[in-house]
Formats: structure tokens, C-alpha cells, sequence
């Protein structure tokens, strides 16, 4: 068995409006900082796990996407491994 | 007739829906702990407002999964009565009974006050009592009630008259001012396609009586009434139990 971290990296959908994001995006402005062009507010979920492989943490982590972690209908999410064995 | 209202960790409008519902309606009703497996025979199901699960992760996410939950799918797939309220609306939307998801207010704030929305469609079971077109005033308290779906869903719910209220200003208007939080096409409450699930972002529970300031809201539960009382609903109360 070799213990995985896994990233779930979870964002508004592209194409949806993101409120917070405009939020941040306009008090980023109001500070100068007028080269932000766009700006989206999403979360980062952290996991620890045990798999045999790199590919069974992965099929099982979009498990958890697709059941709990994100919602299809309003965010995207991407998935990053690392071995910490 | 006998509503269950379904109690989850963090349900907060759960004693308005009972006493709606005995006090007001004269009918029976009883809380179901989330984590209990049987509906007891009940003929209707509310998921009261709240924030179940302290809104962790989304909106509904997590109640979601609870065990009960299974008893009021099969409750729904078998055409009982299913009636969701604001976290109760997420939640649905969140168990794949209803389409589409609710997020965000565009103001990012948490909207508390009464507002208007019209009754589209009068003939579901719990709007029967109303007359199409007819504006009510209800109170909305949500920090998330901002629905949305891709436009293919729009476009069903739409042609097959499946958004059942509507936030219109005082003229009966669906303008941008009237929406509290962004709902695509003012979208206040929708209905599945066998017409027995309803989710809304108002609180139709807070209007029931005068001294709420409206009692708009009580037609909601008094069209439920009237079509379960018809006794239309005998398997689903089978398969609740």
C-alpha cells in the first residue's frame, strides 16, 4: 500500500457567473492593481489516502468528485496526486 | 393526512412548517430525525430551511447522504408529495431530484425580506388553490438562492411549465429589480417532471397568518391538503413505509 496527498482543486464553472470572484476582482482594482483581468474564488480540498497505485488514488478521487466533492452542475474540478509514501 | 417534516442537524424552520401545518391547517404532523430510515406512513414530506450541516462544503451537499434521504427518493419515485424550502430546495437539487443548483446570491449577501413572486403554473398539487398569474408577497432568507441550470434544462422547465413561481416586481413584472439574488429568469421554484416535487427559495411557512405579516403562503399547504385529502395517494404512502 503507498499513501497518496491528493489536491481537489474546485472552481466555478467556466462560463458561470462567479459573484465572489467579480468581488475580489473589483477590490483587487480598487487597489491599483489594474492589471487583474479575471478572478475566480474556488476551494482546495486536501486528502490523505491509501491506494496500491497512482491510478486506483485517481479513479477513486474522480469518485469522490463526481459524488460529493463537486457539483456537476456549477464547478469544475481538477485532481493532483503526489506519492508520500 | 399526516406530513413528515424531515430534521436535519441545523434545520432551523422545522417548528414553523408544524405548526403551519397542525396549528393553522388542523392536520397532523410529525418531525423525522435525518438520521431515522422510515417516513411512518406520512402522505407528505417537507425539507424545511435551515443551514443542515452548517452549509458545509455546498449548500445541501451533506443532508443530502443522510439516511432518511433514501426513504424520501423512494417516497418521491413513487409520486408522493415531496415540499422543499430553501435549504430543503438545495437539498433536492443536491439529491438529483430537481434540476439544476442554487448558489451564491449575486449580492453576496444574505437577503432576509419579504418579496413578490407570481404563480406560473396552478395546476401542480400544491399550488392548486392559487390562480395563475396570482401574485403573492413571502419572505425569502438565503445566502444561496441563486439558481441555475444550463440552458437545456431552462428550456424544459420552461416549455413544460416547470417554474412554478417566479419573483415579479409590485406591477407582476419578472424584471431584473424584482430578482433578490440573481435566479436565472427570476426563478423562485421549480417542479420535477412528475409535478410532485417542489422546491422554492421563499418561506412559505412564515406566511401563513396575518399576524406574519402575509399569509400568501398558506395556498401552498392548502392545495397539499386538499390533493392528498382526495386519497390519490395511496401507493406512495405504501412505498413511505
Amino acid at each position: 500500500m503507498n499513501e497518496f496527498q491528493i489536491e481537489v482543486r474546485i472552481t466555478p464553472r467556466e462560463g458561470l457567473l462567479d459573484p465572489e470572484g467579480k468581488a475580489v476582482e473589483n477590490a483587487l482594482r480598487s487597489l491599483d492593481f489594474t492589471e487583474v483581468m479575471d478572478v475566480r474564488v474556488g476551494r482546495l480540498i486536501r486528502l490523505r489516502v491509501q491506494a496500491e497505485s497512482v491510478d486506483a488514488a485517481r479513479e477513486r478521487a474522480e469518485s469522490m468528485c463526481r459524488q460529493l466533492l463537486a457539483n456537476p452542475v456549477t464547478e469544475d474540478y481538477e485532481i493532483e496526486l503526489q506519492n508520500i509514501s | 393526512m399526516r406530513i413528515a417534516i424531515i430534521t436535519f442537524p441545523g434545520s432551523n424552520c422545522d417548528y414553523d412548517c408544524y405548526k403551519a401545518a397542525t396549528d393553522v391547517l388542523g392536520v397532523e404532523a410529525e418531525f423525522i430525525w435525518h438520521r431515522e430510515r422510515s417516513l411512518r406512513g406520512a402522505d407528505a414530506v417537507i425539507l424545511p430551511g435551515g443551514f443542515s450541516y452548517g452549509d458545509y462544503l455546498r449548500a445541501g451537499a451533506i443532508a443530502r447522504f443522510s439516511p432518511i434521504m433514501e426513504a424520501v427518493m423512494r417516497f418521491a419515485a413513487e409520486g408522493g408529495p415531496v415540499l422543499g424550502i430553501c435549504n430543503g430546495f438545495q437539498i433536492l437539487c443536491e439529491a438529483g431530484l430537481l434540476p439544476g443548483a442554487l448558489v451564491r446570491n449575486r449580492s453576496l449577501r444574505f437577503e432576509s425580506k419579504l418579496v413578490r413572486v407570481r404563480v406560473e403554473n396552478a395546476s401542480t398539487v400544491f399550488t392548486s388553490e392559487y390562480s395563475e398569474g396570482q401574485v403573492l408577497r413571502l419572505h425569502i432568507a438565503h445566502g444561496h438562492g441563486n439558481y441555475v441550470a444550463d440552458r437545456e434544462t431552462l428550456e424544459r422547465l420552461e416549455a413544460e411549465r416547470r417554474v412554478v413561481f417566479r419573483y415579479v416586481d409590485a406591477n407582476g413584472e419578472a424584471t431584473d429589480e424584482a430578482n433578490p439574488n440573481g435566479s436565472v429568469h427570476n426563478i423562485a421554484g421549480i417542479v420535477n417532471a412528475g409535478g410532485n416535487v417542489l422546491g422554492l427559495m421563499p418561506h412559505p411557512e412564515r406566511a401563513v397568518e396575518a399576524l406574519l405579516g402575509s399569509a400568501d403562503g398558506l395556498g401552498i399547504f392548502t392545495s397539499l391538503v386538499s390533493s392528498v385529502g382526495g386519497g390519490r395517494l395511496a401507493g406512495a404512502r405504501a412505498a413511505g413505509e
